[in-house]
């Protein structure tokens, strides 16, 4: 599977959480296939949907959902020890790992090679670490929800993109409606 | 009181509530007194462009947020500056540490000190600069200024403010 059949598959369990998603065509196919107030699309900064994501699980008491990718946790990788010293556990960081960078081409990423995002964030210290299937990824997101802890996921998936359009909303109102979902 | 307390003192009375820090020699009594601050978050970052991520989850999520750390940190957060923080219009409080000043012992650091107030008016960022301890009055005015605007505001704070570098 790809990144948007996977983003399809999910989308249900997505639509009732707060979601933080990657910049480029990972919120542009999240935006086409599902979009709702309550996701919140990165149109810049590579490499801080993780941060962005846990600042918001620590400062208010719902779940959120980050979809991140390899490359950008690479962009970021100092992240990971963030994430695993300050617990909140209404946080799951999904990182899609279809081992490149698909919005610029598909160039490969080291995660494709030798380098396990999974191994990493467990010797930064976070706790519920689990690597899946692409198949499996709506069944392990959604345990990660129930178990109410906090949960790093590393998707295993092939890469590719689909053909989707730019995200054109103004991001003060991507922010604005956002910030009501977070209230609502 | 220590000019430190009176900084978290006014930073708390803004209802300042998470806090991200990337140290720096002159911030470290600013950092010991809002680690100890149960009204605050004290989250460490690694790097400044990611703490600015924090800062706007946690805008996002309803609480007041802060940023503390060195003007070396400018040439590395631009991006996240004018894409994220400007972007989608977030108020951010920087309090900077203005090395490479006067009493400075490393000549590293007058290398970014000369691009900093250019960077920092280039992107258009209010820019306040505390040289004497009186300056510091206008603190909570400033912080009060960042959440009206929602923009990133920065307070540089140089060696003269801090009382210089000890025995440097």
């Amino acid at each position: 599977m790809i990144r948007s059949e996977i983003l399809k598959e999910i989308a249900p369990i997505l639509r009732d959480q707060l979601v933080v998603c990657n910049i480029g065509i990972p919120s542009q196919e999240l935006h086409a296939i599902d979009d709702q107030p309550s996701n919140f699309y990165m149109l810049g900064t590579m490499g801080l949907a993780s941060s962005i994501g846990l600042g918001l699980a620590l400062a208010q008491p719902k779940p959120v959902v980050v979809i991140d990718g390899d490359g950008s946790i690479l962009t970021n990788m100092g992240t990971l020890p963030t994430i695993a010293n300050n617990v909140a556990n209404n946080y799951i960081l999904m990182i899609i790992d279809n081992g490149s960078y698909g919005s610029t081409g598909d160039q490969p990423t080291y995660t494709g090679k030798k380098t396990s995002l999974a191994k990493v964030a467990e010797a930064c210290g976070c706790e519920r670490v689990v690597e899946c299937k692409d198949v499996d990824t709506g069944a392990v997101l959604q345990d990660a929800l129930d178990s109410g802890e906090m949960t790093i996921m590393v998707v295993k998936c092939d890469s590719g993109n689909a053909k989707m359009p730019v995200i054109t909303m103004d991001p003060v109102v991507i922010r604005d409606r956002f910030m009501k979902a977070v209230q609502a | 009181m220590s000019i430190s307390s009176k900084i978290v003192d006014d930073v708390v009375a803004a209802g300042i509530a998470f806090v991200t820090t990337v140290p720096c020699k002159q911030l470290a009594g600013v950092i010991d007194e809002v680690e100890a601050r149960p009204e605050i978050y004290h989250i460490p970052s690694n790097k400044e462009d990611e703490g600015m991520g924090l800062c706007a989850g946690a805008f996002m999520g309803g609480k007041k947020p802060m940023i503390i750390m060195q003007n070396t940190a400018i040439g590395v957060t631009i991006n996240t500056l004018a894409t994220l923080t400007q972007f989608y219009r977030m108020p951010l409080p920087m309090l900077i540490s203005y090395r490479g000043e006067l009493r400075e012992p490393v000549a590293c650091q007058v290398e970014m000190a000369v691009h900093t107030k250019a960077l920092l008016n280039q992107l258009l960022i209010p820019t306040f600069h505390f040289h004497k301890e009186a300056d510091a009055e206008e603190l909570p005015e400033i912080l009060s200024y960042t959440f009206m605007c929602n923009k990133p505001v920065a307070i540089l704070t140089d060696a003269s403010f801090w009382g210089g570098y000890g025995d440097q």
